[in-house]
């Protein structure tokens, strides 16, 4: 146990999850816990039902079996409303950015926060509250600016700051690197640590890219044959001996 | 696939759908009334469906207006009718032809768009975004594009008839040295309360069935880009089918209303 796991409480726990598309098994019993203030990084092949086990934690998708809890809350139990209160919390970066195409960078941050008003209350002028955000992200230029304008890293950018303006605790990043060159997965990848120590959110993140997870990670999973194959800190992970893990990280 | 599959999966994918499309309406209508309420996004979506497609549906009223003046009015002279002429242009217009093909044109126009918007918005995770960011995104996006439709699709029609009368006295006034007053006042002495209301009414459905359908075939939009296009076409098909079977259960009830 590390520190983080013995000081703080559990944030969201994952049992035996399972998920199948038709006849094909893509989680099969998949656990985890994410303690506050941790970062966990899931690794694994394409197709190994990563991106699928964040969407069934965030309730895009519906798993067949297991149960999946939230800040002591369960998934399964929650209406409608409980569940857009808890997504107010739990903060979530797409692989494609997904920002609204029709909408600005500053229309983009307002619209979540504009429709939260039992947790923010009635917003007059909501300037202050984006322009933090998007300085947090370091682009407070491209305030008004569209989407079409912005070169995929600074997408990555506006995307986290709108994450982040709802002040969620959990952020879960879906293949926060993918896609962009190398340099500049580097700024986000610095961005993402940053952001974890200035709010001391917790995160789940989904990626391929090695020299991320060694960056961010306090605890790795890999997720083979959809389950937890095996978990650890990178250096135990890398270190080890087991011939499906060895065989991932040669890759 | 076997012999008898080829014909059950269509009967049974058109059962789904049209079962799939109910409940779609059915959602409408339980978050029509609940709030927020998006009136912005409901302002916004009148602009663009409305103002955006005068041009095309007024173009496309005024010269069926003139063509079907021009065409019927030889025949017309020959059977000694020519003061007929407004008055069975008017009710043409009124009653069929200015809706039908308004309606036509919006679902080319605004059916298709909104398909292949949500469905864009589908396949590139916006949706998506928009319900982990706890906001509802059917609301935002498909009620306020449904009500949009439904307001200003009749109102085009309105324009539409306005300018296709308008090109029809053109023509009579070219040909015939008919006054404006006079070709109007025939006009307004032809057209009756039966004619008006009943027409007036099955626009907003017509308007309802076009954003309907172009919601539901983008919101649930699959396959990526190509699944766009597919989207889109299959949101303007079926809306089309669906304004002419509107059409006609329309005729039909106002026979029976007003034949008793």
């Amino acid at each position: 146990m590390n520190d983080i796991q013995n000081s703080t409480n559990k944030i969201v726990v994952i049992k035996d999850l399972v998920k199948s598309y038709g006849e094909h098994k893509v989680l099969n019993g998949f656990n985890m816990e994410l303690f506050e203030g941790e970062t966990v990084v899931i690794m694994g092949k394409s197709g190994s039902g990563k991106s699928v086990m964040i969407k069934c934690l965030i309730g895009l998708e519906s798993h067949d079996s297991g149960t999946i809890t939230i800040m002591n809350k369960n998934l399964d139990k929650m209406d409608a409303d409980t569940l857009n209160d808890i997504r107010t919390e739990v903060g979530f970066l797409f692989q494609g950015s997904a920002l609204y195409d029709s909408m600005s960078v500053r229309e983009n941050l307002e619209f979540p926060l504009r429709r939260h008003i039992g947790k923010f209350g009635k917003i007059g002028d909501a300037t202050p509250l984006v322009m933090e955000a998007l300085e947090s992200v370091g682009l407070p230029q491209t305030i008004d600016l569209m989407p079409e304008e912005l070169s995929g890293g600074m997408k990555r950018r506006i995307a986290l700051a709108r994450t982040l303006i709802l002040k969620p605790k959990i952020i879960l990043y879906d293949e926060p690197t993918t896609g962009l060159d190398p340099i500049t997965s580097k700024e986000i990848v610095l961005l993402m640590k940053s952001i974890q120590e200035k709010y001391k959110t917790s995160s789940i993140v989904i990626t391929h890219d090695v020299d991320c997870a060694r960056f961010i990670a306090d605890r790795m999973i890999l997720l083979i044959d959809g389950i937890n194959y095996i978990m650890g800190t990178y250096l135990e992970l890398s270190q080890s001996e087991d011939p499906k893990v060895k065989a991932f990280f040669k890759q | 696939m076997k012999p008898n599959n080829i014909l059950i999966a269509p009967i049974r994918s058109f059962f789904v759908e049209t079962g799939e499309l109910a409940y779609f309406a059915g959602r409408f209508f339980r978050e029509i009334f609940r709030r927020p309420f998006e009136f912005k996004e409901l302002l916004k979506q009148c602009y663009n469906m409305g103002n955006r497609s005068m041009l095309l549906v007024g173009v496309t009223g005024f010269i069926i207006g003139l063509v079907f003046t021009l065409q019927s009015r030889p025949k017309m002279i020959e059977l000694g009718a020519v003061a007929w002429l407004p008055s069975m242009v008017s009710i043409s217009i009124i009653r069929e032809i200015g809706p039908i093909i308004t309606a036509l044109i919006c679902a080319g126009r605004i059916g298709s768009g909104i398909g292949a918007e949500l469905g864009a918005m589908r396949v590139t995770e916006q949706i998506d975004a928009m319900e982990v960011s706890g906001t509802n995104p059917f609301k935002f996006l498909v009620v306020t594009r449904i009500l949009a439709t439904t307001l200003m699709i009749p109102l085009l029609v309105i324009m539409s008839d306005a300018v296709a009368l308008f090109g029809s006295f053109l023509i009579e006034n070219i040909k015939g040295d008919v006054s404006f007053t006079l070709y109007f006042d025939e006009v307004f002495r032809a057209l009756k309360y039966s004619d008006l209301v009943p027409s007036t009414i099955k626009t907003f459905f017509f308007g309802f069935a076009i954003g309907l359908v172009g919601c539901y075939k983008g919101y649930y939009c699959k396959h990526g880009t190509v699944g766009v296009g597919l989207t889109a076409n299959a949101a303007v098909v079926e809306a089309s089918m669906v304004v002419f079977i509107i059409d006609f259960a329309a005729v039909l009830i106002t026979d029976i209303f007003y034949s008793i």
